[in-house]
């Protein structure tokens, strides 16, 4: 198969497709193109759309590739979809940062870095699905164990997990270690 | 009489304190105890003056300050005993204050990354078959044991004198469920329940469920958040629920003796 023709089939597979793809989905589809050529056609595709300042990028994200608006659409774009997005407050957001650099982590931990009560931040959490539980503890009362989801990755315009910002001052002081450094979404799958 | 103060809303007891340190330009590893905790009692005082809700925690963190403070004002080497030689008393809340720091910031980070639906879009998901268009959404195990409590508590609640020993097994219970589902193709979770007299019967019932979902022969859905929840036959029921009996052998064998 012609590498346009490669380059032209993956585009219409993201314009239609729901969520972030990879490269191993279109290979599927793709019967017999190889990896490389694959990559090499979502590659030139992305600097295309990049470059030409066009209105839809093709970004990285969840582990996969998808159509994104282009950031500086952004006021066109609600105008037109109507609607409010929701809001994310400083608790949700404090307690989402919480789960996604210190995951697997159980309720109480949470609270005891913000000092508060976190019942209700965990309940709009999960019930929008950007964190779930991955596994119980294996301390009295087995609490659940709270991890990042897809989802997550997904409103965060983020590649996988270990492309979280830097936190800072991580050397200042010893804290205890985040259980198997960074967990990938796989890994926490198999607990 | 109306009177506007504009008092930050503070998420909590470290985050009031931050909020102190860095209006009084101090550093958060030598704090001025004193100082902070004279503050941070006056803004409690104002929140109580506004009838803000002061939550416990807020308290908590009082009471820690003023030990704290307490403490400092001790000369050093008249520690209690068993005290770690050479401990600052702030310490603990110091490291405390540097790890929630340290969240918010991440927090910050975060909210400024291209935000899917504010800064950036993807296309909506296209409803497709298995979808209905009331967005069908699937079930989490939390809102089916919801479920389960609200037909338990339905139940009569004396039961002390049964003595009906009714046998039933999952395996029963599967292969009616599975009748029902190829007459009706859909049922709702609480009517699998109308007949059910005891609780031994609606938790069979619900292995019964479970098992079916295990196998894919059926499959749970809620139209909206503690609405209804749906079962309904899956494509391929027939097939994935013969798997299941084969499968059943061993579960089966253990529930045989849950008849009541």
């Amino acid at each position: 198969m012609e590498r346009e023709q490669v380059k032209s089939v993956i585009e219409s597979l993201l314009f239609v497709a729901d969520g972030p793809q990879t490269l191993q989905r279109f290979g599927e589809v793709l019967d017999g193109v190889d990896k490389q050529t694959l990559q090499d056609a979502v590659n030139e595709l992305q600097s295309e759309l990049d470059g030409q300042n066009r209105g839809v990028q093709l970004v990285e994200v969840a582990g996969g590739y998808q159509l994104r608006t282009a950031k500086a659409n952004a006021d066109w774009v609600k105008k037109f979809l109507g609607g409010r997005p929701a809001r994310m407050g400083k608790a949700t957001l404090e307690t989402l940062a919480i789960v996604a650099y210190r995951q697997p982590i159980t309720r109480a931990e949470i609270e005891a870095i913000r000092g508060v009560d976190v019942d209700g931040v965990i309940a709009t959490l999960l019930e929008r699905n950007l964190i779930r539980a991955v596994a119980r503890k294996d301390v009295p009362g087995r609490p659940f164990l709270y991890g990042t989801t897809g989802e997550f990755l997904q409103l965060f315009n983020l590649k996988d997990l270990t492309h979280l910002p830097t936190l800072k001052e991580m050397e200042e002081i010893s804290l205890p270690e985040i259980p198997g450094d960074v967990i990938s979404l796989d890994q926490l799958e198999e607990k | 009489m109306s009177t506007h103060v504009q008092l930050p809303i503070f998420e909590g007891p470290l985050d009031l304190l931050l909020h102190l340190i860095k209006k009084n330009e101090v550093s958060i590893t030598d704090i001025p105890i004193a100082t902070i905790t004279e503050q941070y009692l006056a803004t409690l005082e104002l929140m109580e003056t506004l009838s803000l809700d002061v939550a416990g925690e807020f308290l908590v963190m009082a009471s820690t300050l003023i030990h704290i403070k307490s403490r400092m004002l001790l000369p050093a080497g008249a520690e209690e005993p068993d005290e770690d030689e050479g401990t600052d008393p702030r310490e603990e809340l110091v490291r405390r204050l540097l790890d929630y720091q340290r969240y918010k910031d991440a927090a910050g980070q975060l909210e400024q990354r291209d935000v899917l639906t504010r800064d950036v879009f993807a296309r909506a998901a296209t409803p497709t078959e298995e979808v209905g268009p009331t967005g069908f959404r699937e079930v989490s195990v939390f809102e089916l044991l919801g479920a389960l409590k609200r037909v338990i508590d339905r139940l009569p609640k004396d039961n002390a004198h049964e003595v009906t020993l009714d046998k039933i097994t999952v395996r029963e219970k599967m292969t009616l469920l599975l009748e029902v589902l190829r007459q009706r193709t859909s049922v709702m979770f609480e009517s699998l329940f109308s007949e059910v007299k005891s609780r031994m019967e609606v938790v069979v019932t619900f292995l019964a469920m479970l098992e079916l979902v295990k196998v894919r022969a059926i499959r749970i859905s809620q139209a909206q958040r503690f609405g209804p929840i749906e079962i309904e036959a899956a494509a391929d029921m027939d097939e994935a629920a013969e798997s299941a009996v084969i499968d059943d052998d061993i579960t089966n064998g253990k529930d045989e003796q849950h008849g009541t």
